[in-house]
């Protein structure tokens, strides 16, 4: 009794859902006094580039089920290659080097790497013999993310190399040691601790902490070695902290880090963007100031509002109910593509769609973080919203791609529950 | 154990969602700092400035109309980016220098998201920067009306207007004027303020981040249009007022000629004078030094504001408190051989018959017969004493509008001096004063002051008989039902009607046979009385107080000529010009008295320690 599965409407429904939420808000952020129709302008030209994913979208459902499985490791490395060739032809746009231009367009290979890197990582990791605990492995794994953020990291544009990272809820998700994670967020800590209280008073502060516990512990010797071992690693990361924040990262990277943990205040400078970013959200009230109507947007103040922060237009012209609506429709979407990850029967199919689900979640995460002042200013796009050609189509095929496997999965084997 | 990290995942997004959904609320609902700070940002209030009401004379001629000043103002915060700054200064025509001081003062003085970078541009300038402003964000205009004037004329009366100062700021009880808001300062702008100035309308919009409007606020909602100023309407006639300042060129002093059957007053002249142009809010910047330090005062406002012993002039007064209280009758006559004896000191008269009836005693101004009356009015038996019989004569000339302000509508009027009992109580002791000690004020000397403006009231209340009603220069209000209330009831004086006969007489023997019969009318019956006032600062005032025709008085005069000398002289011959102008209008030939106008026209009256220190052009065109 073979059924033919079809395309998840759910999922369908929120990406087109949150798509339009793009278009009109492309072009209220855009909007000119008595100027054009939506068709028209930016939110013209962000339509028109759905409508080329769209197409896109119904050779992708034409195709066979098996095709992406078999090109995986072409996509990844054609748009490898795309990578090294912007570093040589590529163009400037405001200071990185990430465009290639054709004609009267200019593509972002940075933005297509994503979804290469995914079907390598989906590869690797679906790949019989692969094991977390195998050096060879783990290289392998390194490399295919490690190539991808250096590349594009040499373009200058660090934001979207961190992207990247978002790849680690994947292993994660797949057996890798949580460790791992648990270090990298202690490692969090201890950085941001240590710019509020400098090293120095925290290693102190540790070291304090250190006694106490062995004062309740002293008992038990077993403890005193491991945890001194932590400690002395603990003081040696923040002292290093320290020293790398003050002579490696640039004058404007401080303090994009120290505005964001409030530790100075510069509104005019390096905090400017955040700072009149929160104004406008925090000026839409509960329910907002009306579509079209929002005064700090429309009145400019706020550097890039269509692209990076477009959440500004949302935020402001639709208050509080229209942003955290935009923020559950973005988290109902990254679940269920989570689901539709698990219900896959296939490992490669699964690590796949869950990849692009670590994206989203990794690009929302920041891009709203950023413009409500909870993150630095890392220049990403909130996906399928901000205004972008490359992001769109970008995320648009990867979406439509995860989808069509989700759709033809009736046809697939299932797979040893790893 | 996928699984279970399949569900941390799972939890951890919903965690996210749900941090950022309460940081959202805590910055949008709860928190309305932002609101404020959006509203302070991008929020602009326009203030529409109203026309303000036009003045005419009597006769509806315009004398003061608007005339726009432009305002170069820069949006605050100020951000100047991508603004050319050389061009700017090269079209603004200052230097980098001042751009940047006048910038950051800007910046300091800000105020509701603005600040005046340049006050009153001129206009020409105004057209130059107006085409390409442009090109310079965040720099705009902002109009305000200032005052022209139609006639060289007038200025004390019509005032000037000038930016509201912080006591007035602070004093509104309804906070209407803002800083940097134009209010009449002095004269009839000031009285008439709040008729004049109208309502001032708003605009709200939104500004971009370089102060360019981006459309109104909430569709206007909180939009308030203007209301523009009452015309006005004064009972001055222009035409007069020029004459007279004519004849009272390069002379100190002043005429005030009031309509005795309404008390409207239909010239008002203060001498020197100055163009009232000179005094709007564009050129005051550059005269009110110049008029500041001229010894003359130039603007001290003499009809209403300065004091003068009346002299003379004041006798008709005199005789009818006399004849009023008792202390003569209308037959009195005293004998005068040239001189009044008081004990050791004389009181000299002029040359004229030794026995002088009420009559000739005004028309000759023999100073015997007053201060016989005088002597007599503080001796009369139904007075306790001096200090009573002082008290009533104070009385009686209070009834006059003495020693009061009269309530004219033109502000810094001045009340004179006339002392109570308790001034010489405190000067000599008490009772130890009698009508010796106080002689002088028999013929308007002493302490005794009186503004041209009360002496001609004066003259109009003589000439209606024993009323008048207080002077003013308003004729009309529009839009208003009528002119103020007390401006149309009578005040009658404590004279009663019967008694101004003989006095009427007497000053109408003055321009027949009397101290101004030199300067008679031909087919006007002028009631005059003449006045030398002694000066202890240099030579005599020269002072008239008339009215006429006398049967159907259409005018009451009065005119001081300071240390100018006889009042036959000058004042009544310059009062005598002006009645017959007013009374025959155009129908006088122009050469009817070609040489006593002349001679007022021609003659410099100002004092020679003045000379020299005098700048003319503050009167010119």
């Amino acid at each position: 009794m073979e059924s033919k599965s079809r395309i998840d409407t759910i999922s369908l429904v929120l990406f087109v859902v949150i798509a339009a939420v793009g278009v009109a808000s492309v072009y209220s952020a855009t909007y000119e006094l008595g100027a054009e129709s939506i068709l028209e302008g930016r939110s013209g030209k962000q339509l028109m580039w759905f409508g080329v994913s769209a197409a896109i979208g119904v050779i992708i459902f034409l195709l066979n089920a098996n095709f992406f499985e078999l090109f995986s490791m072409y996509f990844y490395v054609a748009l490898m290659l795309l990578l090294v060739v912007v570093l040589g032809i590529g163009s400037d746009i405001n200071g990185a080097r990430s465009w290639i231009k054709i004609g009267s367009i200019s593509i972002q290979p940075s933005e297509f790497a994503k979804y290469g890197t995914a079907f390598a990582v989906a590869t690797l990791l679906s790949n019989i013999d692969f094991s977390w605990n195998r050096g060879k492995d783990l290289i392998k794994i390194a490399t295919v993310i490690l190539i991808p953020m250096g590349l594009i990291v040499l373009q200058g544009d660090t934001g979207s190399a961190l992207v990247f990272l978002s790849f680690f809820l994947v292993f994660y998700r797949e057996g890798l040691t949580p460790t791992i994670l648990v270090i990298g967020l202690v490692a969090i800590l201890v950085f941001v601790l240590t710019l509020v209280f400098t090293s120095l008073y925290f290693s102190c502060g540790t070291a304090v902490l250190f006694l106490i516990f062995h004062a309740f512990t002293y008992s038990n010797k077993k403890l005193l070695v491991p945890s001194l071992k932590i400690l002395g690693i603990v003081v040696l990361f923040s002292l290093s902290v320290q020293f790398l924040f003050d002579n490696v990262l640039q004058k404007h990277q401080q303090k994009r880090i120290q505005v964001t943990l409030n530790l100075i205040e510069d509104n005019q400078g390096a905090g400017y963007n955040v700072n009149q970013s929160k104004i406008a959200i925090g000026s839409g009230g509960a329910s907002g100031k009306g579509f079209l109507n929002g005064s700090h947007t429309k009145g400019n103040f706020i550097p890039e509002q269509e692209t990076d922060f477009i959440f500004c237009t949302i935020g402001e012209e639709g208050g509080w109910i229209y942003s955290s609506l935009t923020i559950g429709l973005f988290m109902a979407f990254i679940l269920r593509l989570y689901h539709l990850g698990n219900r896959a029967k296939k490992k490669f199919k699964r690590i796949f769609i869950s990849s692009l689900a670590s994206i989203i979640f990794f690009h929302v995460l920041v891009n709203v973080g950023m413009t409500i002042g909870l993150m630095p200013v890392i220049g990403i796009p909130l996906p399928l919203i901000s205004y972008g050609g490359s992001s769109v189509l970008a995320f648009c095929i990867f979406i439509l791609t995860a989808l069509k496997m989700d759709a033809s999965r009736d046809g697939d084997l299932v797979s040893a529950y790893a | 154990m996928n699984k279970l990290r399949s569900n941390y995942i799972y939890f951890g997004v919903v965690l996210i969602g749900l941090v950022y959904i309460i940081r959202l609320l805590q910055i949008q609902v709860l928190d309305d700092k932002y609101v404020n700070i959006a509203e302070r940002i991008s929020l602009r209030k326009q203030t529409v400035y109203p026309q303000r009401g036009l003045i005419f004379d009597r006769n509806k001629k315009l004398i003061v109309y608007n005339d726009p000043v432009y305002d170069l103002m820069v949006s605050v915060p100020i951000r100047l980016k991508g603004i050319d700054t050389a061009a700017f200064c090269q079209l603004l025509q200052i230097e980098r220098k001042e751009f940047d001081t006048r910038l950051a003062k800007a910046k300091r003085a800000s105020y509701r998201g603005k600040s005046v970078f340049k006050k009153n541009v001129a206009n020409l300038l105004y057209a130059r920067v107006q085409e390409r402003l442009f090109e310079f964000n965040g720099f705009f205009f902002e109009i305000r009306q200032d005052r022209n004037y139609k006639y060289n004329s007038a200025a004390h009366l019509l005032g000037y207007l000038g930016e509201v100062n912080r006591k007035q700021l602070k004093a509104q009880s309804e906070v209407y004027y803002e800083q940097g808001d134009f209010n009449g300062k002095k004269g009839v702008e000031r009285f008439y303020e709040k008729e004049l100035r109208g309502v001032k309308g708003e605009e709200y919009f939104y500004v971009d981040k370089f102060g360019v409007s981006r459309g109104s606020y909430k569709e206007g909602k909180l939009d308030k249009e203007a209301i523009d100023g009452n015309n006005l309407l004064l009972s001055i006639d222009i035409a007069l007022q020029q004459y007279g300042e004519k004849l009272l060129d390069n002379k100190m002093g002043s005429v005030v000629a009031i309509e005795p059957q309404t008390g409207e007053v239909l010239a008002l002249i203060s001498s020197p004078f100055y163009n009232p142009t000179k005094f709007n809010i564009q050129n005051r910047g550059k005269f009110y030094n110049m008029a500041i330090n001229d010894p003359t005062k130039p603007i001290f406002n003499r009809a209403v504001s300065a004091p003068y012993p009346p002299g003379s002039t004041f006798k008709p007064v005199m005789a009818l408190l006399g004849i009023e209280d008792g202390a003569i009758t209308k037959n009195t006559h005293f004998g005068c051989q040239g001189y009044y004896r008081l004990g050791r000191r004389i009181i000299k008269c002029h040359g004229h018959t030794f026995s002088t009836s009420l009559q000739r005693s005004i028309a000759s101004s023999c100073n015997t017969y007053y201060c016989n009356t005088f002597k007599n009015m503080m001796q009369l038996e139904k007075y306790e004493n001096t200090e009573a019989a002082y008290n009533s004569w104070q009385t009686y000339l209070s009834s006059f509008g003495l020693g009061k302000k009269l309530g004219i509508d033109i502000s810094g009027e001045y009340r004179g001096w006339l002392k109570d009992a308790a001034f010489y109580d405190k000067m000599h002791g008490a009772g130890r004063w009698n009508y010796a000690r106080i002689i002088s004020l028999s013929f308007g000397q002493g302490e005794l002051g009186l503004t041209p403006l009360q002496i001609a009231n004066i003259a109009a209340s003589i000439a209606n008989r024993g009323y008048y009603y207080t002077p003013h220069v308003v004729r009309q209000l529009e839009n208003m039902e009528s002119i103020p209330e007390k401006y149309l009831v009578k005040n009658y004086t404590m004279i009663s009607p019967d008694n101004f006969g003989p006095v009427i007489e007497g000053m109408q023997e003055v321009t027949i046979s009397g101290t101004a019969s030199h300067i008679a009318i031909p087919g006007i019956n002028i009631a005059g009385k003449t006045g030398t006032v002694q000066n202890p600062h240099g030579k005599n005032h020269s002072a008239y107080m008339a009215f006429a025709p006398v049967d159907n008085p259409k005018i009451a005069i009065a005119v001081v000529v300071e240390e100018a000398g006889y009042g036959s002289t000058w004042a009544a011959p310059i009062a005598h010009l002006m009645i017959e102008r007013y009374l025959m209008g155009d129908s006088i030939g122009p050469s009817a008295r070609v040489y006593l106008e002349n001679k007022m026209i021609d003659s410099d009256l100002i004092p020679y320690k003045y000379k020299g220190l005098r700048n003319k052009s503050l009167y010119g065109e």
